[in-house]
């Protein structure tokens, strides 16, 4: 079963990664009972949750949503029992692997502990490539808005050319120019946040 | 050389893409939706017949206590009661 789509729009409006603060200051706010921080929070994190339970474990919408509401609940209860703020990112991750897995389990599936031996568990390089994607999302929401959102509806959202120049009264060819031009925005911010890139071959493994 | 030509930038846009509106509004409605939760716990937790009839039946037992079964709430008081 395909999971539900957005309408653009209201996806577009909410795609906006914010980078005002960081995942520590998030945290507290969140721990002081800041209901806006914890929107925010849920923004910020709702598409890696979401990759992990689809594109991750494959699980199908239905489970994937039961994962998502679940680790957003578990992370509400327990924000308080973080060790360390900035460690928001992986903890979630991990909650969520850990619920993908239960769901397999729960669905009769065999489902060992070691994450390698498990047929229906991606492998380790397709979720290391998921935190790249949010690492690059992170990038993108440093980008001016109108970079962020054209960059975002075309490779997220997959919306065509066309759809955007209609809801942006742009000529379908300058939505094309701009993507090239946005997209090397991109690298520049985000080879400067990683530092300078490394050829494959010289990588320390 | 550059590792993130634009080709892999745009693949890994790709790959996270917007979760439905509807379960990422959910989980924001968390706060809200917790003080209901709340209330209904520590009732089934003082009244035993309460949380008997809970346990039976959620939607039905929230229902004849005058609580909306909203699906945030019973998917929430599935998951703590099955905790307890």
């Amino acid at each position: 079963m395909e999971a539900p789509r957005d309408d653009g729009q209201a996806a577009a409006s909410r795609s906006k990664l914010t980078a005002e603060l960081t995942d520590a200051a998030l945290v507290a706010r969140c721990r002081e009972g800041d209901d806006e921080a914890w929107r925010e929070l849920v923004e910020r994190f709702s598409r890696y949750v979401y990759a992990i339970a689809l594109q991750g474990f494959r699980l199908p919408a239905h489970d994937a949503e039961d994962v998502f509401q679940d680790v957003f609940a578990r992370v509400y209860e327990r924000l308080g029992s973080l060790r360390e703020d900035d460690a928001v990112r992986p903890w979630i991750a991990q909650l969520t692997r850990r619920l993908c897995i239960d769901r397999l389990r729960s669905g009769g599936r065999e489902v060992g502990t070691d994450l390698e031996e498990l047929a229906d568990v991606p492998a380790e390089d397709v979720l290391t490539e998921l935190e790249e994607a949010f690492d690059v999302h992170e990038a993108l929401a440093a980008l001016p808005e109108n970079c962020r959102e054209i960059l975002d509806r075309f490779f997220a959202q997959d919306e065509s050319y066309r759809t955007i120049g209609d809801s942006l009264g742009l000529p379908a060819g300058t939505i094309a120019s701009r993507i090239s031009r946005c997209l090397e925005k991109l690298r520049g911010a985000f080879e400067g946040r990683k530092g300078p890139a490394v050829p494959s071959s010289e990588q320390v493994t | 050389m550059s590792n993130y030509d634009a080709e892999r930038l745009a693949r890994l846009i790709g790959m996270l893409p917007p979760a439905p509106e509807g379960w990422v509004q959910a989980a924001q409605e968390l706060p809200a939706a917790r003080g209901e939760i709340d209330q209904i716990v520590a009732r089934a937790q003082a009244d035993a017949e309460f949380r008997a009839a809970l346990l039976a039946d959620l939607e039905t037992a929230l229902q004849a206590e005058g609580f909306e079964p909203q699906p945030r709430v019973v998917n929430e008081l599935r998951r703590l009661l099955a905790d307890e």
